[in-house]
């Protein structure tokens, strides 16, 4: 191995590469995506089935976390009902920030099937949700492609999260 | 299209508006005498007003005064150990009364009795919860979705809508997508009611169908081309049916209707 060695100081230069700070901190912000295991109906199977060794969250560096304040993303997988839309609300507060919302099938995103007096129609009537993924229930294909999705919207952001301006400024 | 009927008391406004149509009821017979049944009815000779068979189930109608007394009898003398439901079916419109029902279940003999009783709107119940500890959470709902309260409950409090919601969402009279307070409760709760103008009324899907729309591929008989403009109407395709009927509806008495 030593014929391999390389002196940086004489044969290649200094070990610098130059980027931005943005770049910087967003490579590691949307490699390290840290979902709540928080599972609200069906769609929390997709989603447990996403993180299981057969469609393998970890390669994206998504690692399920059991506590909100360790947690970047909340993926809101199922119907959420209104008495239940207080306790989301909660745990997304607990959140720290920069944190990002993943809706996860149609009863997340609308309200789905269940037009009725109990469920919440659209979880964005609650939290400021980055990523809308149809389906019933989506398959793990579906949740990696929305999850990857969200990586290349926090590459475009900017480290700052000042200057990041959500859509949804009225949930904030 | 079928003609609209305000769905806010669907048991006043009748959805159906043959005159010929019989509501199908499930026939019911006559309890079989030195059958175990006719025992069950022999013990509670006292308090039964009617009773018959139905599905092979015991149906008895009782004073709602008289369910604990009943339902001590069934359990200790007639062996009937389970209640496995205890709810109730709103009758307000056609009767001012509730119908609560016990389902008993007796392990041994592998038969079930119905106790069915009437009570009026603003009457209360006796609990059972002393006899049968399965009670708790079925008059629990009871309570949740139809107001009817019951006395001597240990915790009468609302089991799956929240504590502070408004209504019973199991009346005919409450409506399926929730009445002002439920569709604001969420948006109250978070954020507070001077919230309400910020995040705006919900955006419920009517599920409206465009006669207008050429995406649709359900009118049998009417379809047309993609995009093809259908403001003069549209032009009737032949329908091929097939000679031998799956159905042979001349059978049934009810005449379906004037399709071919």
């Amino acid at each position: 191995m030593a014929q391999h060695q390389v002196n940086y100081a004489s044969s290649a230069g200094l070990p610098i590469v130059l980027t931005t700070v943005d770049k910087l901190v967003n490579w590691g912000r949307s490699n390290s995506l840290w979902p709540l295991t928080y599972g609200l109906a069906c769609c929390a199977i997709e989603m447990m089935a996403s993180g299981g060794s057969r469609f393998d969250f970890d390669r994206f560096g998504t690692i399920f976390r059991a506590s909100p304040r360790q947690a970047d993303v909340m993926i809101l997988a199922g119907t959420l009902s209104k008495k239940h839309a207080e306790f989301t609300r909660r745990l997304y507060d607990q959140m720290a920030e920069p944190k990002w919302v993943i809706s996860m099938g149609s009863c997340a995103n609308t309200g789905g099937m269940f037009n009725t007096y109990a469920t919440v129609q659209g979880v964005d009537r609650i939290v400021p949700v980055d990523i809308y993924l149809p389906g019933c229930a989506p398959r793990p294909e579906t949740l990696q492609y929305a999850l990857m999705m969200l990586q290349k919207k926090i590459r475009r952001e900017s480290a700052n999260m000042n200057k990041n301006r959500k859509q949804n400024l009225r949930l904030i | 299209m079928r003609k609209y009927t305000p769905k806010d008391n669907v048991q006043k406004k009748s959805y159906y508006t043959d005159r010929f149509y019989v509501v199908p009821r499930v026939p019911r017979s006559e309890v079989q005498s030195g059958s175990h049944f006719a025992d069950v009815v022999n013990s509670l000779k006292k308090f039964v007003r009617e009773s018959y068979v139905e599905l092979g189930q015991l149906i008895i109608h009782i004073k709602s005064t008289d369910n604990i007394k009943v339902l001590e009898i069934l359990k200790d003398k007639c062996g009937y150990n389970v209640c496995s439901e205890l709810s109730a079916v709103d009758y307000l419109a056609r009767d001012g009364e509730f119908e609560v029902f016990y389902q008993m279940l007796n392990m041994s003999e592998a038969k079930r009795v119905r106790v069915v009783t009437r009570i009026k709107k603003d009457e209360a119940i006796e609990s059972v919860v002393c006899l049968y500890k399965s009670a708790n959470f079925s008059e629990r709902e009871m309570y949740d979705m139809f107001g009817i309260v019951v006395n001597n409950h240990p915790y009468l409090k609302r089991i799956l809508m929240p504590d502070d919601w408004v209504g019973h969402p199991l009346l005919k009279t409450y409506p399926l997508q929730g009445d002002e307070a439920a569709s604001w409760y969420e948006v109250d709760k978070i954020f507070g009611k001077e919230y309400r103008d910020v995040i705006g009324p919900e955006n419920r899907d009517p599920a409206k169908i465009d006669r207008y729309d050429t995406k649709r591929f359900s009118r049998v008989g009417y379809e047309v081309p993609f995009g093809a403009d259908i403001s003069d109407g549209e032009k009737e395709n032949d329908i091929e049916y097939s000679k031998a009927p799956l159905v042979d509806y001349t059978k049934s008495q009810k005449q379906l209707d004037k399709r071919k």
